[in-house]
């Protein structure tokens, strides 16, 4: 005799096939991901709060590191960045409809704009290279103290910065590039800055115009300027020239916000990267109509999701990296 | 999903005839607050980064207000959050939120004890 009593509902409940949160297995798996990779978010942007709280004083100001935009002279703090996150929405929005269109079985509707979702993801990642490169190379140029604090110029009569080719004189001295080719052992160094620091000194000191301005926020919100006096007095710790921005020197300023810039956003460019990728392989499958056999375009909705916290993320990044 | 999509936004106080309609009216609303968080982030208005509340700007609490904005209609009708069930909506959506709060609750004050060790040390920093 069979003690167990079956019911025509229990069978349909332990029967298989449901879906306890109404969302099919593959996207259920997604959001997991998705989740864990915001945690795995959160705990960089919250690690980029603690070293900036902890240097709270002297933390760059994103506005004067992030100035340029491509094919223009001249200073727009935020302007291409704001663009670029216009074009990464742009490109969210090109995706829901994507997976809207695959609801209703439109196939080439999909096609069009999983396309333009791509070329949009491909002009986000190109711009974000291009950010890099032009943080890399640096902008003005300036001096690295004994304790690592950084010194920049500024001309005194118009506020302006001054970059160190404006005023460093040119002191012909022996000093060569040590190359690979030269060596008794196969190493070289990094390469030689444009002024040496000699040159850097020599040149403010026979320019008044040059004041220099520190580390350190006042309390308007700006970087502390030193009168000439302090100035000259300040040179006086300067160890060597920075130009641009690596792992390890910042002309910026705190080298946190550099090695914080590169892992952030480079690990965001990541997912953009990776993101465009999984859109092609997808996109291509839509073209081959394997959505269109199997029914439902299930999978462009799963892409569309991770493509949307890519653009969550980046909103997070773009508040926390460019506007506090 | 089967099911049709919830057509209205801010609380029912906008609706929409079709979801195509839904996701163009929340590009225009993301647009305008990435707009507005622009270029209060250019012309940085006294009145707001004098003030202070909770040891913040008042500018930047407004930057991380307008950011939470976005990130809710992102997730809501972009991510389609909105049509979920409410249960799948809570797992995802609270566990981050209390994670994260824990996280830099703990992290911010920290940093900021370190700070002061900086601060008030003995050691110099600048040299």
């Amino acid at each position: 005799m069979n003690s167990t009593v079956t019911t025509g509902a229990e069978t349909s409940v332990w029967g298989g096939g449901n879906q306890p949160l109404g969302a099919s297995y593959g996207k259920l798996m997604m959001w997991f991901f998705l989740v864990s990779d915001a945690l795995t978010f959160s705990g960089f942007l919250a690690a980029y709060g603690f070293s900036r709280f902890k240097f709270i004083e002297t933390w760059p100001i994103a506005d004067e590191v992030f100035t340029h935009v491509p094919f223009f002279h001249g200073n727009y703090p935020m302007i291409y960045v704001a663009f670029m996150t216009f074009i990464l929405i742009m490109s969210s929005v090109t995706m829901v409809l994507a997976v809207d269109a695959g609801h209703k079985m439109k196939k080439n509707a999909v096609i069009w704009y999983m396309f333009a979702t791509i070329i949009g993801g491909a002009i986000f990642v190109g711009s974000q290279a291009w950010e890099w490169g032009t943080f890399i190379k640096g902008d003005h140029g300036a001096l690295e103290t004994k304790g690592g604090r950084i010194l920049q110029f500024v001309k005194a009569d118009s506020g302006e910065r001054a970059s160190l080719s404006d005023f460093a004189i040119t002191i012909p001295d022996e000093r060569v590039e040590h190359e690979r080719k030269n060596g008794v052992w196969f190493y070289q160094e990094k390469a030689l800055t444009s002024f040496s620091l000699n040159e850097v000194i020599e040149g403010f000191k026979a320019d008044p115009n040059i004041l220099i301005r520190t580390e350190l926020i006042n309390e308007e919100g700006e970087k502390t300027l030193l009168d000439r006096q302090a100035s000259l007095l300040k040179l006086a710790d300067a160890t060597q020239v920075v130009e641009g921005a690596n792992l390890i020197h910042n002309e910026y300023g705190s080298r946190l916000f550099a090695d914080f810039f590169f892992f952030i956003t480079g690990f965001h460019g990541f997912h953009v990267f990776s993101g465009v990728v999984i859109n092609i392989i997808i996109f291509f499958n839509v073209i081959l109509g394997t959505y269109e056999r199997r029914g439902h375009y299930e999978m462009v909705e799963k892409i569309g999701l991770y493509w949307h916290f890519v653009d969550l993320v980046w909103v997070f990044v773009f508040t926390f990296f460019y506007l506090v | 999903m089967a099911h049709g999509h919830k057509l209205e936004i801010f609380r029912g106080l906008v609706k929409f005839k079709s979801n195509t309609q839904k996701i163009w009216g929340v590009l225009a609303f993301l647009t305008f607050i990435t707009a507005i968080e622009v270029v209060l982030g250019i012309i940085k208005p006294v009145s707001m980064t004098d003030t202070y509340f909770l040891g913040m700007k008042v500018l930047n609490w407004i930057f991380i207000i307008l950011t939470l904005v976005k990130a809710y209609y992102i997730a809501w009708d972009f991510m389609h959050l909105r049509d979920e069930k409410p249960s799948l909506r809570r797992a995802i959506v609270w566990t981050p939120i209390f994670l994260v709060i824990y996280l830099v609750f703990i992290l911010l004050v920290e940093a900021d004890y370190i700070y002061n060790v900086y601060k008030d040390g003995f050691v110099s920093w600048n040299f």
